[in-house]
């Protein structure tokens, strides 16, 4: 890329090298949201429409990880109390729910989406005191997108006929999930909107760190006079999932997390009959060209990384930078990320929040120690960071090579390593030289090589001139070791029916 | 062929200074909007947001006496307790310079800007145009908000508008100047970068851009505040040389004042946070900064017709 | 002493604002027993022509919001009749409906808005799609919707009819100008009232009262209408096909002579929403 002036003056021997400065001049007062969140001291299981104590009688501590306090008390459920569940789900369907009209099962679900429109901010709060996340991202992204996927599934309950065409389709029966805590409510709209507008009732985990949304939701199913059995909630840590996994009753598992965690199910679940929708890890490529319009471009780069503390499968963790533009991306992204404000979650100018938990913030810390130890080049903006609680700041790694650690394994956090490409057939070979492939991006002014790079990249997501963008309309989904199965679109709802 | 098209020259101008997403520019912009500015930092925001307001009357009915009670408001907006700091420019036609100059005084730091060149079209002789700015500086003004040849620039005669700016700079002599590129004509985003950098590339150190003339349909938007803001930073750091800005027209509330600031302090820093480096061109704004600033101070809600020079009389 | 009751003043609902005939005449409404009821507006061609060009005005905002967007305010259109079902009810019992016939009307009316609520944000999904020509090109069919269309409501079932016809235009963008049932007006002059509470832009509906004769001429030849759907006898299709003919503007016009059962499943369809549509393919290389 030529340089942006005609005449270049840089040779003035007076100058020092112009610098941004990003003080505090104008340092802005704490704004903390102040709804009400209305949480429960203690939150029991959700089965058969009631919430019902633990089999234990034993429940854990939710804490808030941005200062590390209790926030709530969540059951401890047990394969017993799974087993319950399962049951009112079988009963459920077979009675109730697997017979009625789509049209009435759309206005559960239309009723639903409006019940959350009603207690967003309420619900925003809960999901930022017990994720961590920014308060503007749970209250601009999260809990709106998941209104909008009961919306649109809602939609889809009487049109199933077109979902497949010349076949028709059922439900499968009962299935069960088990959801991370990245995005807890969102996570729960993208598995329970398309399994119950095709007929399915359900069976949920949620992360044992991140209870609470989903737990508040079965509020609104209650309110929404949903059928009793129809969507039951079990919490708790690997084992209840693996009991919702390996229960007899479920025709089909959908699980999001880590591909680890993913081959574990995969093998569980050998030999049965259980179909199985898997959304795991990833380590996309971020692609900049040289004629991309690199000031969108770097936001889209710190949108890719930066997102819910990077605690996003998704995240465009390997940004690959064509090399006559690199220098001035990486001085651009310095500048942007200077301004990035890291600290409380729910204070509303807060652009960056509490990692999820200690042993997340331990996993990262320990990568981000092996990039400087393998001799990329690290940089972080300055600026303190609350004392209590889980926090670490927006990480850029430039120097980096294929072969290094941060280049290849998830962080799962605000890190982002920068290689750079000559060509448009090495930058496709980076990109796609991974275990992983569930999404990518592309910046280029060239709309024949955005298409050329979306046939090419193997992802089942590729983001052109935009990174991190979420619709329901739109599948969600990954190739290779990312899993496999979409969320989202006409595609998903594929994937919670049988076609006769 | 080609090299003589319009299209072709502008497309070798965007190559060389970047492209624009319009759908980016937007998000972007969205995001200030989101910052909660509060207490403090509000006070401080909204008295930074007064200094830097070029108080404007440009209208066809403009008469001395109008322009004199213009150049009050500018000297002591509203009552000295409230702590409102004076406005950084009365903005006024050249034939009323002379009358600003004298209601205001020599010994004051209240600049007076002059639109000249024939605005708002610009649709003049280049030697009319020129002799207006000369009269203007001659009466008195310390700035000129002179108008880009939009013609010239759609048309991809870019060495005609640029040396017309370079006439401009040569007529206002120590007076800084403002280039206004009157945005809503260029239409696209990777047009006002283009204008932007043709623009800054004969201007001088501390010369400003500015948006519009305010006599169009659209005016300063957070999008256009943002391609020039950003023009003006890459400008900067491939050059040293600090250009400011100046967004005109349709900012009338202290929310949007404060929110164009926010975008001032996370795309040029605070360098670029004083009234040297960033003005606002509004009329009406003013008013709604010294009512927000009364009310920080009382905690009270306050009628819009407590103010002078109010326009809401309800 | 007993109290005499308001009566309301019917008014037709254009470009979001409850007006009377630009003509300044009206034909009385008798209810069921034979009672004069209320004058309604009876509009002529020139308010056909400020209706379509309300509907003009409303078109590009209308067309251009998220589909996301049209489908909640749809769903808003339900809610707000739903929650005012028996007053809407008793517009019904004017014409002679028993009183289960009209809750069922409504009821069925409600629903057919929520289906197609759901319809904003999916018939793309089904009806567009990418075609695999045989070179290195991306080349892909999307729809959009035709503009400002004309609905001709039948006489029987006023509300559910003119409903059922027109939330197929409005739920992929295009904006409408109905006239509704001559014999049974009221139902429509109530609809307007809750369109008008429901969200919906005003001019993205506007609802006509009126003869039926004096009005068809100039449906079929506004040149500005760019589709005409709606039920029509003989005599009137063939009328509104000559007009139509003069600025190619699509027809889907059901038979009089055949009538439909709007409570039916069939009354409700995808291809109800194609009909008000165009197909547009572009063709983009691939390469880098």
């Amino acid at each position: 890329m030529p340089t942006l002036t005609a005449k270049k003056i840089s040779t003035r021997p007076s100058r020092p090298a112009p610098e941004l400065i990003f003080g505090d001049l104008w340092e802005f007062d704490p704004a903390p949201e102040t709804a009400d969140p209305k949480l429960k001291a203690r939150y029991d299981l959700f089965i058969n429409g009631q919430f019902v104590a633990p089999k234990s009688g034993k429940y854990f501590d939710s804490i808030n990880p941005a200062n590390e306090q209790k926030l709530a008390e969540i059951a401890q459920a047990s394969a017993a109390d799974v087993d319950v569940a399962y049951q009112a789900a079988k009963a459920a369907y077979d009675n109730v729910w697997g017979k009625m009209p789509g049209r009435e099962r759309a206005k559960y679900l239309f009723r639903i989406a409006r019940l959350l429109q009603d207690r967003a901010r309420e619900f925003a709060v809960a999901e930022t005191l017990d994720g961590g996340k920014p308060i503007k991202e749970s209250r601009d992204f999260d809990v709106p997108m998941a209104a909008a996927h009961f919306f649109y599934h809602a939609g889809w309950a009487d049109k199933l006929d077109y979902v497949a065409p010349g076949r028709r389709v059922a439900p499968l029966g009962v299935v069960g999930q088990v959801i991370p805590w990245n995005f807890p409510l969102l996570m729960l709209a993208w598995k329970l909107a398309p399994a119950l507008a095709m007929g399915n009732t359900v069976v949920l985990k949620p992360a044992e760190t991140t209870s609470i949304t989903c737990l508040k939701l079965a509020e609104i199913l209650q309110d929404a006079g949903l059928p009793p059995g129809v969507v039951n909630f079990v919490t708790g840590a690997g084992d209840v999932g693996a009991a919702v996994m390996n229960h007899p009753i479920p025709a089909k598992i959908a699980f999001t997390g880590s591909t680890e965690v993913g081959k574990i199910i995969m093998r569980s679940l050998a030999g049965t009959d259980k179909k199985m929708t898997l959304e795991l890890g990833g380590k996309a490529a971020n692609i900049v060209f040289d004629d991309a319009p690199l000031n969108q471009a770097v936001e889209g780069i710190v949108n890719g990384i930066f997102f819910n503390q990077g605690h996003v499968c998704c995240a465009g963790s390997r940004l690959l930078v064509h090399e006559p533009v690199a220098e001035q991306v990486l001085t651009k992204l310095k500048n942007r990320i200077k301004v990035l404000r890291v600290g409380d979650p729910l204070d509303k100018n807060t652009d960056i929040g509490a990692i999820n938990s200690k042993e997340q913030l331990a996993k990262i810390t320990s990568l981000v120690a092996s990039g400087v130890k393998e001799g990329a080049v690290l940089f972080q903006p300055s600026g303190r960071l609350p004392t209590k609680g889980f926090y670490f700041r927006p990480t850029i790694f430039s120097g980096v090579s294929m072969s290094h650690r941060i280049a290849r394994e998830e962080i799962f956090g605000p890190v982002l390593s920068i290689l750079t490409f000559r060509t448009v057939d090495e930058a496709i070979e980076k990109a796609n030289n991974t275990a992983y492939g569930l999404s990518a991006g592309v910046w280029t002014d060239k709309g024949s090589r955005i298409l050329k790079m979306s046939t090419e990249l193997k992802a089942g997501v590729v983001w052109a001139n935009t990174y991190n963008k979420f619709d329901p309309t739109s599948p969600f989904g990954g190739y290779k070791e990312s899993g496999f199965g979409r969320e989202g679109g006409r595609q998903g709802l594929l994937d919670y029916c049988k076609l006769i | 062929m080609l090299a003589r098209s319009p299209h072709a020259a502008l497309r070798r101008l965007f190559d060389e200074v970047g492209a624009v997403d319009a759908v980016g520019i937007e998000e972007r912009v969205a995001k200030y909007g989101t910052r909660s500015i509060k207490k403090a930092a509000k006070l401080w925001g909204l008295k930074l947001a007064a200094s830097m307001v070029d108080l404007t009357t440009l209208e066809g009915k403009d008469t001395p006496g109008k322009v004199a009670s213009l150049c009050q408001k500018a000297l002591c907006p509203h009552d000295p307790e409230l702590g409102v700091p004076q406005v950084a420019a009365v903005c006024v036609y050249p034939a009323m310079v002379k009358h600003a100059r004298k209601a205001l005084g020599s010994d004051t730091a209240v600049r007076i800007a002059s639109v000249a060149t024939a605005f708002p079209s610009g649709q003049a002789p280049l030697k009319t145009r020129l002799a207006e700015v000369k009269a203007a500086v001659g009466d008195g003004a310390d700035e000129i908000d002179m108008v880009i040849n939009r013609g010239a620039f759609l048309s991809g005669e870019f060495g005609v508008m640029q040396d017309e700016i370079r006439a401009v700079v040569a007529a206002c002599g120590d007076a800084t100047l403002k280039v206004i590129l009157e945005v809503s004509e260029l239409e696209t985003y990777d047009n006002i970068r283009a204008a932007s950098f043709l623009a800054m590339r004969v201007i001088r150190e501390g010369d400003f851009i500015k948006t519009s003339t305010g006599k169009t349909s659209l005016n300063a938007t957070l999008g256009n505040n943002q391609v020039m803001i950003e023009a003006i930073r890459d400008y900067y750091l491939d050059t040293g040389v600090s250009i400011a800005m100046k967004p005109a027209g349709g900012i009338r509330t202290a929310k949007q004042a404060l929110t164009f600031l926010v975008a001032i302090k996370e795309t040029l820093g605070d360098a670029w946070l004083n009234n040297a480096r960033y003005r606002f061109g509004a009329s009406a704004l003013l008013n709604d900064l010294i009512r927000q600033i009364a009310k920080e101070r009382s905690g009270a809600y306050q009628a819009p017709y407590y103010f002078s020079e109010a326009t809401e009389s309800y | 002493m007993t109290r005499l009751p308001i009566t309301k003043t019917p008014k037709v609902y254009v470009g979001g604002a409850f007006i009377r005939s630009e003509s300044a005449r009206v034909f009385p409404l008798k209810d069921a027993d034979g009672n004069f009821f209320a004058n309604i507006p009876q509009c002529t061609r020139k308010d056909l022509r400020n209706a379509v060009e309300a509907a003009a005005k409303a078109g590009p905002g209308w067309a251009k919001r998220t589909a996301y967007n049209r489908g909640q305010i749809i769903y808003r259109l339900g809610e707000m009749i739903e929650a005012r079902a028996g007053e809407m009810a008793e517009a019904l019992l004017l014409g002679g409906a028993s009183k289960a016939a009209a809750a069922r009307e409504v009821a069925a009316t409600v629903d057919r808005l929520i289906y197609y609520a759901g319809w904003t944000d999916k018939y793309e999904q089904v009806l567009g799609n990418v075609n695999p020509v045989a070179a290195p090109y991306f080349n892909f069919t999307v729809t959009e919707p035709m503009g400002i269309v004309g609905v001709l409501a039948p006489e029987a079932s006023p509300l559910l009819a003119l409903v059922s016809l027109f939330a197929p235009a409005i739920t992929s963008g295009n904006t409408v100008v109905a006239l509704a049932s001559t014999s049974q007006p009221y139902p429509a002059i109530l609809l307007g009232e809750m369109l008008a509470t429901s969200d919906l832009p005003g001019g993205v509906v506007n609802l006509l009262t009126g003869f039926r004769q004096e009005m068809i001429p100039t449906f079929a030849t506004h040149r500005h209408l760019r589709a005409l759907v709606g039920v029509a006898n003989a005599d009137e299709r063939k009328a509104l096909a000559i007009g139509a003919a003069d600025s190619m503007k699509r027809l889907q016009l059901l038979k009089a002579e055949e009538p439909t059962d709007w409570f039916a499943e069939a009354a409700q369809s995808l291809y109800a929403v194609r009909d008000t549509l165009e197909y547009k393919t572009t063709w983009h290389p691939i390469g880098a």
